[in-house]
């Protein structure tokens, strides 16, 4: 009856025991990890990377480019991993180099595509009125043409006019320019809408009014305290925008009007395959194998990290 | 008293607000005096205006749907009603600093501290990182919140309201304004945090010589803390006298039915609290004649038609108000 419990342990040192508050980024990525696919993904493309950029310091990009007649069409041997395409170029090679055309393609025309869309957005949500019917009417215009035809008619008008340029040692075909700024700037507008709808609701925020008050003018008040709160919409939907501007690259450059050879991408190494889809299945295999992965891997990476930064799960 | 430096001078403003259900009069033609080093409360309920004749001012009112029918609001000479959104920007912040209600949803969630506090005096002083930085710790310190240097790097999410409102206050005080208006303050937070500010307040206040407008509802917190006390109602201002004489002596049908409405330590519990038969007028139609006549005991026919003017009762004391509330004649 009188004995006496022990006192109840909480393990040694629980006084010094504080937890130190998680920053966003931490909270963000302890999220993410939670995510198996998108860490999967994330390795995925981390491998790609690699696979795309590492690959170049063992072959050049002259091997890329190297031709020979006579071992047109070969299937998959020790000597060429993935056969020979149609003049007897390797395509692993190939799809090394195409592959950082495809990935520098899809980076490069999201940063045009969320620049437009920021700014258009912005704009249009924080100021209202007049501008915001305007900007938001050409919005809409452009959002009802098909982008595809939008895609292909700006290929053929720009095609051609922008030289050839040397970058880092490289030559890159004018036509890869041509292809980043019509990708950005034809898929820009879902973005515009979605930062112009998050600055609706954001701008009738008190810190808002509370910035005015400091003294702060409109682009200040816009960029360092209202854009800071939409960035978690705006880095999903600009990661799944990747992957849309590898696939737009790869079926302009499939219909011919993208990406001129001899520079490669994934995409017009298909184009040269599709008289041989049956006969010599490698030729398309492996460029649209590495789409596939890349751009799955790109989507799961992104529906991660929407998970991750929804604001409404965050815990205050 | 009478020769006093006019800090803000604020003459016949009327603000409309044009909405589909039509033109709400929510400030109509005030005028008052603001002197240097003074404290100010104004007083009365929701939606008579106080707020809103004071964001007008500063031009944080949205335009439209807001509109400054007319009036001049002047700013040690200038008129600050009349000045560019570029000349205003100038001001605020600077030299004049409103503090808003409600702290939870006044800080901006994603930034630091240490970059909302340093933000305003880089912008007003052109100060380096180094300077701000320095500056935002010496008010952090002066807010009372413990380890200023190590709050720098934190998220507002990490604080409790009082300690926001605090933050807030560092913020607005960053640039030494001459003139802190505090809209509500302490309204959302509990009771002792609400006497842990506003000694906050007044502690400031004494130290850097400020000049304060005290936005409230309450007129318990307003007799600590304020030297004189303007009484809005309907967008009108019906009463403006020194705090003692007001609490003492008030002049208004409205200011003593508020004031019979207060819990008093020295009364019976027992007893009710009084409270105003009827509603606030809807500031939708245009106002004729006193807006507190339909609610008011005192109510006269003139006060129906006419809108009385606010004229001084005693020296330091002006009431609008047909009725001399001493005597229930007629003045």
């Amino acid at each position: 009856m009188a004995t006496i419990e022990p006192p109840v342990t909480l393990g040694p040192n629980v006084e010094t025991l504080t937890a130190e508050p998680l920053s966003l980024g931490q909270m963000t990525w302890r999220r993410f990890r939670r995510h198996k696919l998108a860490i999967a993904s994330a390795v995925m493309l981390f491998l790609m990377f690699i696979y795309c950029f590492g690959g170049a310091f063992i072959y050049s990009e002259a091997d890329a480019n190297y031709n020979d007649p006579r071992i047109r069409l070969q299937a998959p041997s020790a000597e060429h991993p993935f056969g020979t395409d149609t003049i007897g170029r390797d395509i692993l090679i190939r799809t090394i180099y195409g592959g950082q055309i495809s990935l520098l393609i899809g980076v490069t025309a999201v940063i045009v595509q969320v620049v437009i869309g920021i700014l258009i957005g912005a704009i249009s949500g924080y100021y209202g009125g007049l501008i915001d019917s305007l900007l938001m009417r050409f919005t809409e215009a452009i959002l009802t043409i098909p982008t595809l035809f939008l895609l292909l008619v700006m290929a053929k008008f720009f095609g051609g006019q922008v030289p050839d340029m040397v970058l880092l040692g490289r030559t890159f075909s004018g036509s890869v320019v041509v292809i980043i700024l019509i990708i950005g700037l034809t898929s820009w507008p879902r973005l515009a809408r979605i930062v112009r709808a998050e600055f609706l609701s954001l701008k009738e925020n008190d810190f808002v009014m509370a910035a005015r008050a400091t003294g702060a003018p409109n682009s200040q008040i816009i960029f360092r305290h209202i854009l800071p709160n939409t960035i978690a919409p705006i880095v999903v939907t600009a990661t799944l925008a990747v992957a849309g501007a590898i696939i737009s690259e790869a079926y302009i450059s499939f219909l011919g009007l993208g990406v001129q050879p001899p520079t490669a991408t994934w995409g017009n190494m298909i184009t040269n395959a599709a008289n041989y889809i049956e006969d010599s299945p490698w030729l398309w295999f492996f460029p649209g194998m590495l789409i596939l992965l890349t751009v799955l891997s790109i989507n799961f990476v992104g529906d991660g990290l929407r998970d991750a930064l929804d604001p409404r799960s965050r815990p205050e | 008293m009478k020769n006093r430096d006019a800090l803000l001078e604020l003459k016949n403003l009327r603000v409309h607000f044009n909405t589909p259900e039509g033109t709400v009069h929510a400030v109509n033609d005030i005028s008052y005096t603001i002197y240097k080093g003074e404290a100010v409360a104004i007083v009365g309920e929701s939606g008579c205006g106080k707020s809103v004749s004071m964001m007008s001012i500063l031009g944080l009112i949205p335009i439209p749907p807001g509109e400054i029918v007319s009036g001049t609001a002047v700013y040690l000479g200038d008129d600050l009603l009349a000045m560019s959104e570029k000349q205003l920007e100038q001001i605020r912040g600077r030299e004049i600093a409103m503090i808003f209600q409600d702290p939870m949803t006044s800080l901006n969630p994603v930034l630091t501290l240490g970059r909302q506090l340093t933000e305003a005096l880089v912008r007003h002083y052109a100060m380096n990182a180094e300077q701000a930085r320095e500056r935002a710790v010496e008010l952090i310190e002066l807010v009372g919140i413990p380890d200023p240097g190590g709050r720098l790097g934190a998220y507002p999410h990490q604080f409790s309201g009082g300690m926001r409102q605090r933050v807030m206050i560092a913020m607005m005080l960053a640039c030494n304004p001459n003139l802190l208006i505090a809209d509500e303050p302490t309204t959302a937070l509990d009771v002792t945090i609400q006497a842990q500010i506003v000694e906050l307040v007044l502690a400031i206040r004494a130290k850097l010589h400020m000049s304060m407008i005290w936005i409230t509802h309450d007129l318990g917190v307003v007799a600590g803390l304020a030297d004189r006390v303007v009484v809005m109602y309907g967008g009108a201002i019906v009463e403006e006298a020194e705090v003692v004489s007001l609490y003492e002596q008030p002049q208004h049908p409205y200011t003593i039915a508020l004031l019979a409405a207060l819990p008093r330590v020295d009364q019976r519990r027992s007893s009710r609290l009084k409270s105003i038969e009827g509603a606030p007028p809807t500031l939708l139609t245009k106002p004729v004649g006193c807006p507190f006549a339909p609610r008011c005991e005192y109510v006269l026919a003139r006060c129906r038609a006419e809108r009385p003017p606010l004229l001084a009762v005693s020296p330091n004391h002006k009431a609008a108000c047909w009725v001399d509330v001493n005597t229930g004649e007629p003045r």
